[in-house]
């Protein structure tokens, strides 16, 4: 069976069954049509990460043939990889979207933030995200987090409130019924809204080839001059160069999360499709998180430490 | 060429402290190779650190710092797992009394609920709570696992008394027909595979069980149900100018089929029109069921709008003010404190007052006895008068058009989740018979 097909509705004898593609296409398009009926200023988060450009391509389809009735927000690391910022500005030209960046460059530049010692900014990007939600008062802000991520983001609701620390409180969350949505907030709250919350990695990827999504070069193999550290594999760039005892070597690679660049690994791969990733995902032994992200590896509870200080 | 496509599954668990839910969805990850290597590292990690003599695969789901430091589930965690024809999204619901209402949360959406007991304990208070909650729901489908069967030595006997005294109060909350699976999650027996250890039981194992159910309910046996989310009228934002002119009403599609032609009636305004298109930023469709998202355009240019309910002309629910409702109270604060509420009810949302408590479930009686008033995880029920008249249908018949949340106004908490009785049923015929 080639994994990418997917279009079929009828399954079975003659009952009628949306294919499991199809069912979470119509629920993140259900959910980004409540939003905006119900909120005022809501933005998308794009990071031109594979989560975020399906993200983007469904809020086209939930509104089409009108455009895409939302800015979008980049909180930007100062740490990018070029070719992503580069499909950034390509897709918010094709889509004719508004694009507000905030820059984590700007906080240290200015002594807002200190550079942490492991050079990572990743739990940088709170701060900057938080003033950017209150400077443009956003009241909804889509995220491209997704349940099977990390065992945090797995307790998420769809509409996550957001106190006006931006704090999350995982221990008194609002019940959430059917797909009854109650996103109704104090001013200086917000909600966080997850569209995606019910895909799996090889979800998105079936999904980003059935319907034939561009995505930034990276995501597929390529060659690339790497070092390992930690049991990663990291690019050689400005923000991340090898130390003394870290020999840098080519190697053929793909990077399966991307974000910043200093703490995001890449993976050795031959998939140079979207049909070869989808078998490499299928088959795969580690989480995307687990695999890519040093800030992850830090404890048990990373991820829910920095959610509950605002992170996405 | 058709090929078979996977379904979706949505299961919640439920169950008492200390089951072993948990664990017993661990197992389930585990024994169909959903847990991934990194995963099972950190969980063989902190079981060593802790001088566990084996990996306790509860850590896979108990997510929060709190919860593994007390080693219970305070909130619903959802994992994903699916085998060759099914992909399965687990909702893992705590099931300490204190946070029935995430239970609640986790089992709205489930087409099957998968409830734990401890063999060795029978059914208890939490086991008559989450079967009356399951019931209350509509869960289609709710699957017993009698767990901890290898602390019974295996025990036929103590199995099947746990089973008959499911049955019994099954029977009562109107459950349909119980499926029950004596398991032990910590050992692995008829969780994935069947187990030799437990020759008396010849049926399959949970899995199988799961594998086989059937995913939804068949659109084709439903009436047409659509509340409109909003209007999508791009005028001069147009992408493409053809669309300039462009007006369809967005939703999805919550029960039965649509087609191109098919008289329908824009609720509560009672007006008729016919379907002229069904819309998706992939073409036009000649037909198309729920849970599909569209756009519809009508062939009338009438007033609609957010809130409105599109249904079948033929097989329309008739608007109405006053409502007799069942409720699961979610609050802390009891509904005495909150008598004026906005009630949420598909994309419609109205201010309402709750004007009498017609009683609250017994659930050791399993009936519906007198009540003022409703406390955290009450069942009971309600009669509510809403400003704005809704399409209300009883919630038996019609999951979707049939519930309903109720909001403090101020604070903006969901106070309970309601699900609407059936309103052609006289007064007092609800005294104390429990069936919705």
């Amino acid at each position: 069976m080639n994994p990418i097909t997917e279009t079929i509705d009828d399954v079975g004898c003659g009952r009628l069954t949306l294919s499991h593609l199809d069912t979470l296409e119509s629920e993140s398009i259900h959910i980004f049509r409540e939003v905006v009926a119900e909120f005022e200023r809501p933005v998308l988060l794009f990071s031109g990460g594979k989560d975020s450009v399906v993200m983007l391509h469904l809020a086209a389809k939930a509104f089409w043939p009108g455009p895409v009735p939302f800015p979008l927000l980049h909180v930007d690391t100062g740490h990018n990889f070029p070719e992503v910022l580069a499909y950034r500005d390509r897709a918010v030209a094709e889509k004719g979207v508004r694009l507000e960046v905030v820059a984590v460059q700007d906080y240290v530049d200015d002594g807002r933030l200190a550079e942490r010692t492991d050079g990572t900014r990743n739990p940088l990007q709170t701060q900057p995200l938080l003033d950017g939600i209150a400077d443009h008062r956003f009241d909804a802000v889509f995220g491209g987090g997704r349940r099977d991520e990390e065992k945090a983001r797995a307790k998420e609701r769809i509409y996550s409130l957001r106190d006006e620390f931006g704090a999350w409180d995982p221990r008194n969350q609002r019940p959430e019924l059917w797909n009854l949505y109650n996103g109704r907030h104090r001013p200086g709250e917000h909600v966080r809204v997850f569209p995606l919350s019910n895909w799996t990695e090889l979800d998105v990827w079936r999904y980003i080839g059935r319907e034939g999504i561009a995505l930034p070069e990276l995501y597929y193999a390529h060659q690339r001059d790497v070092f390992e550290r930690d049991g990663m594999l990291l690019a050689v760039g400005p923000v991340s160069q090898p130390r003394a005892t870290e020999s840098v070597v080519t190697r053929q690679v793909r990077y399966r999360t991307v974000g910043d660049m200093s703490c995001t690994g890449a993976v050795e791969s031959d998939a140079v499709t979207v049909q070869d990733v989808v078998i490499e995902v299928a088959a795969t032994r580690l989480t995307e998180r687990g695999a890519t992200r040093a800030d992850d590896r830090i404890s048990e509870a990373a991820m829910e430490d920095r959610k509950k200080e605002g992170y996405f | 060429m058709p090929v078979t496509q996977p379904t979706l599954l949505r299961l919640a668990t439920a169950g008492s402290v200390d089951d072993g839910k948990s664990t017993l969805v661990g197992r389930l990850l585990h024994d169909s190779k959903s847990v991934l290597a990194d995963q099972l590292d950190a969980v063989e990690r902190v079981s060593r650190d802790r001088g566990l003599a084996r990996a306790d695969l509860a850590l896979l789901t108990d997510g929060l710092r709190a919860e593994r430091e007390q080693g219970i589930t305070i909130d619903v965690a959802y994992r994903y797992f699916a085998t060759a024809d099914r992909s399965f999204i687990l909702a893992d619901c705590p099931g300490h009394v204190q946070y029935t209402r995430n239970t609640v949360t986790g089992a709205s959406t489930a087409d099957a609920v998968v409830l734990l007991v401890d063999a060795r304990k029978g059914v208890l208070e939490q086991t008559r709570r989450h079967l009356a909650v399951a019931a209350l729901l509509r869960v289609p489908h709710v699957i017993v696992a009698v767990n901890k069967i290898d602390l019974v030595g295996f025990d036929e006997d103590i199995y099947t008394q746990v089973a008959s005294d499911l049955a019994t109060v099954a029977f009562d909350l109107g459950l349909p027909d119980l499926v029950t699976v004596p398991v032990s999650a910590l050992e692995g027996d008829n969780v994935v595979d069947r187990s030799a250890r437990t020759d008396w039981y010849s049926g399959p194992s949970l899995l199988e069980v799961l594998e086989t159910l059937p995913v939804a309910d068949d659109p084709s046996h439903e009436e047409f149900r659509f509340p409109v989310q909003l209007t999508l009228r791009p005028q001069g934002a147009a992408r493409d100018a053809a669309h300039r002119e462009y007006r369809g009403y967005a939703g999805q599609i919550a029960s039965g089929v649509v087609t191109v032609g098919d008289e329908v009636v824009v609720l509560p305004s009672g007006r008729r029109t016919t379907i002229a298109g069904i819309d998706t930023a992939d073409g036009e469709l000649t037909e198309a069921f729920a849970p599909r998202s569209v756009a519809l355009r009508l062939a009338h240019d009438i007033d609609v709008a957010r809130g409105d309910l599109i249904a079948a002309a033929d097989h329309a629910p008739e608007p109405v003010r006053d409502l007799f409702a069942t409720v699961c109270w979610l609050s802390q604060a009891p509904l005495s404190k909150h008598s004026r509420v906005l009630l949420k009810h598909t994309t419609c949302t109205t201010r309402a007052i709750v004007s009498a408590v017609d009683g609250v479930l017994d659930l050791d009686a399993v009936q519906i006895v007198p009540a003022q008033d409703l406390g955290l995880n009450d069942i009971g029920r309600l009669r509510i008068r809403t400003a704005e008249p809704i399409a209300a249908e009883p919630y038996a018949r019609h999951r979707r058009t049939g519930a309903f949340l109720l909001i403090d106004a101020q604070s903006g908490q969901t106070l309970a989740a309601g699900m609407i009785g059936d309103p052609l049923a006289g007064e007092g015929e609800h005294a104390d018979d429990w069936d919705i």
